[in-house]
């Protein structure tokens, strides 16, 4: 662990407020007892009642979770923002760039800047989407990238998300409910409105419609089904876009071409955003037992006939082991050095590394390569002995499977607790949209860690989101 | 914008569970006050499977080998899970249609449907026995009630709303065609006019399971008798639960929908064959038919009516 005290957000070593937090201690410091407390019962009514759930995997089918809100915000300077949001765009233009030559001449292999077994021998790697060219030559449309900061100046990127990130409904409801709990915090200062995410998701979507698509391209959201962690947030973004909400057998294709079934038979589909994994999108082409896909659909997709968001195989782009070479991609494609820090990160197949590795565990971060949601990871110091006992010998067992970073003292902020308001580890995933242009929603979903002391922050494993404030001048 | 065959299957089902939760509450209330006002020996659980008969759950409930008594036959008709129609599957179904079609309902509606599955499935079986259980019946009506209110004040005026409107009401003529036929006997026409005490009883049962016990009053300024009965719940159009004003809402919807869409479809035509049934007709030609015979047609065509639907708009 970290022997300094965790940057924190709201309040200076010495107990002064930091500049952009002044408005909200100041709101805090004006609220009558128990008024928080008032609001927190109150937002977690809003929240179930909208049915804003989500579904625990592994707990009994149909049980739904409402995701912890924290009734304070986290709040982010004008200035930090406009750091931040230069550093992001270039890096989604960057891996937009790596995905299109991975998928092409590969010239990033041929230069040896990255070694060929690490992308071709990567399971993320989709071999069917060689020499396949999508619409604008966009494949990673939407982009959730997981950022935390430990210090005032100090921001590092966690991880990369451009497969079919999520969240990006709390980050609209977080909104939605703190205008309805606390108006009066708004009036106070000027916060950058999240509100137009659905709009430009839109925008988005119409801009890498196919070529031979009519001029109000038809645009459908494909689901899992009602059954999916995610399913709540699908339907939402389907609702405020105004596009249709569909499931793998609301769909076929027939000619090369996608259709829906309606109530007055077939009709043409454009833009797919689909939430549905790689492997199940069409059993013809991935995963034969899928139930979920539609069979041909990827045909189509070749065909230029319908487009995809994200392109299939844009997991190679967010793989674990693909992303310590980020600010050498970066680099390669831009010929710019990275604005946006990577976390140091330990490659485990170095004998030397490894060794320095298993000798200090339990200080460390170990990551399985192709895990997610914060399963199949061990936080050291907050481990048992046994734990790292373990972690040793998966890691010697099959050092590429894991990535092995330092614990970071994720940076804190003020949070409403049992004790009352005490400081909390949080991380932030901004959303980026990739079309015409990008487009970069201030803010992002702020994910907050409740247990005291604890690092991890996903909702699977007990944590909450906060309200995301960026400040506007 | 266009419709999934789907999304028009979901609204269509959505409504029906609701109606359908809504009527079991109904038949069971009026099991449960005929039961406890029987005098006979084994009286009380007659009427408690003539009551299931009508709601189609006897059998189910006949394979579970248990006394039907009121606690066994409530926890049966509330909160069984094997039960198909019983309130806890038709709640969930409707909540389960609802969710798939989040985004063609309004949020009222969803709101209504998701806090009333929420709250219900709160519910412990063993804390509504006996007295509470009337209150419990009176706050599943409400649901109805209530999901009604928010469709009716929110929703817009298109297809949806049609597919909606077809599924409650096709489940609302089904359920009453079973009500009447389930004591379709006590109806028929008899040389003595009046009836006895036990007839009254009954034919109050038929009428409190269609909420329409008082409401008699206000249209016939007269005794219950049998003959007005039925023609109260078959042919009077301004009676929302009668045969007639269902079939004519029926067609109606379905007139609407097919204006929507530009093109006549099969299921208009099963929906004429429903309303001219009732439409232009008396009791003493049904009668004359039979009255069994007559409601057993009836439910058949309405059978009709939601199988060419499904067919007409594609749900699958």
């Amino acid at each position: 662990m970290a022997e300094n005290p965790p940057f924190d957000e709201m309040y200076n070593p010495d107990g002064s407020v930091r500049e952009p937090y002044r408005a909200l201690a100041q709101w805090l410091e004006e609220q009558p007892d128990k008024a928080l407390t008032l609001m927190q019962s109150d937002a977690e009514a809003i929240f179930r009642k909208l049915g804003i759930t989500f579904a625990v995997y592994g707990s009994a089918e149909g049980t739904e979770k409402v995701i912890p809100f924290d009734v304070i915000p986290r709040i982010i300077a004008a200035q930090e923002w406009r750091r931040l949001s230069k550093g992001i765009e270039q890096r989604v233009k960057a891996l937009n760039a790596f995905l299109y030559d991975i998928y092409h001449r590969q010239e990033i292999l041929k230069a040896g800047r990255i070694p060929d077994k690490l992308i071709l021998q990567n399971e993320a790697f989709c071999p069917e989407m060689m020499g396949l060219e999508p619409a604008r030559g966009i494949y990673a449309h939407i982009i959730g990238v997981d950022i935390v900061r430990v210090g005032p100046d100090a921001f590092y990127v966690l991880e990369d998300n451009l497969r079919t990130p999520s969240g990006v409904s709390y980050m609209l409801e977080d909104r939605e409910a703190m205008m309805i709990l606390a108006p009066d915090l708004f009036q106070r200062q000027k916060v950058a409105p999240v509100e137009n995410y659905p709009e430009n998701l839109r925008r988005t979507l119409e801009s890498v419609a196919p070529a031979n698509a009519s001029a109000s391209p038809n645009i459908v959201v494909l689901t899992p089904g009602i059954y999916n962690s995610a399913y709540f947030e699908h339907s939402f973004l389907a609702d405020q876009m105004g596009a249709t909400l569909c499931e793998g057998p609301d769909l076929f294709v027939d000619g090369g071409k996608v259709y829906m079934r309606t109530t007055t038979g077939p009709e043409r589909v454009d833009v797919i955003y689909r939430r549905i994994d790689d492997d199940y999108l069409d059993p013809l082409t991935f995963n034969p037992g899928s139930m979920l896909g539609v069979p041909g659909l990827f045909d189509a997709y070749r065909a230029g006939n319908v487009t995809l968001v994200n392109a299939p195989g844009t997991g190679i782009a967010d793989d674990k082991a693909v992303y310590t070479y980020v600010p050498e991609i970066i680099e390669f494609y831009l010929g710019e050095k990275a604005l946006l820090q990577n976390v140091p990160t330990y490659n485990c197949t170095d004998e030397e590394q490894r060794n320095w590795v298993l000798s200090n565990i339990g200080d460390l971060v170990v990551k399985e390569v192709h895990g997610s949601g914060g399963y199949g990871m061990m936080v050291g110091p907050t481990s048992t002995k046994a734990m790292h006992a373990e972690f040793r010998k998966k890691i010697e067992a099959r050092p590429d499977n894991y990535i092995v970073q330092p614990t970071l003292a994720l940076s804190t902020c003020p949070t409403y607790v049992n004790a009352g308001i005490a400081p909390r580890h949080v991380d932030l995933r901004p959303y980026v949209l990739i079309g015409d242009e990008v487009r970069i929603t201030p803010g992002g979903l702020t994910r907050v860690a409740l247990k005291k002391g604890s690092l991890v922050v996903n909702s699977s494993q007990g944590g909450g989101t906060k309200d995301t404030w960026v400040l506007e001048d | 914008m266009t419709m999934l065959g789907r999304t028009a299957q979901n609204l269509f089902w959505l409504s029906r569970y609701v109606e359908r939760a809504e009527n079991m509450a109904r038949l069971l209330e009026v099991g449960y006050r005929m039961s406890l006002t029987s005098r006979r020996e084994g009286g009380a659980s007659e009427h408690l499977v003539s009551m299931m008969q009508a709601a189609e759950v006897d059998e189910a409930f006949a394979s579970k080998d248990r006394v039907a008594d009121v606690d066994t036959v409530a926890n049966f008709m509330m909160f069984d899970p094997d039960n198909f129609s019983s309130v806890y599957s038709c709640l969930l179904a409707a909540r389960t249609n609802a969710r798939s079609v989040r985004t063609a309902i309004t949020s009222d509606m969803w709101e209504s449907i998701n806090s009333a599955w929420l709250e219900f499935s709160q519910i412990k079986p063993r804390d509504v026995r006996g007295a509470k259980l009337l209150g419990l019946l009176e706050w599943v009506k409400d649901i109805g009630h209530q999901f009604r209110g928010a469709l009716l004040g929110t929703i817009l005026r298109d297809d949806g709303f049609a597919f909606l409107q077809a599924g409650n009401f096709i489940e609302r003529a089904d359920n009453t065609a079973r009500i009447l036929d389930m004591k379709y006997y006590v109806l028929l026409p008899r040389a003595k006019m009046v009836g006895g005490d036990l007839d009254i009883q009954q034919w109050t049962l038929i009428l409190r399971a269609a909420s329409a016990h008082r409401s008699y009053r206000h249209v016939y300024h007269d005794r219950y008798k049998a003959h007005n009965i039925a023609d109260f719940l078959i042919l009077r159009p301004e009676m929302p639960r009668s045969l007639i004003f269902c079939a004519k809402y029926i067609e109606d919807n379905l007139a609407t929908l097919s204006q929507f869409y530009g093109q006549k479809q099969s299921c208009d035509e099963a929906a004429s064959q429903l309303r001219s049934m009732v439409d232009g007709t008396d009791m003493d030609t049904i009668f004359t038919y039979g009255l069994h015979e007559f409601l057993t047609e009836f439910i058949a065509r309405n059978n009709r009516v939601s199988d060419t639907l499904s067919e007409s708009y594609n749900f699958y």
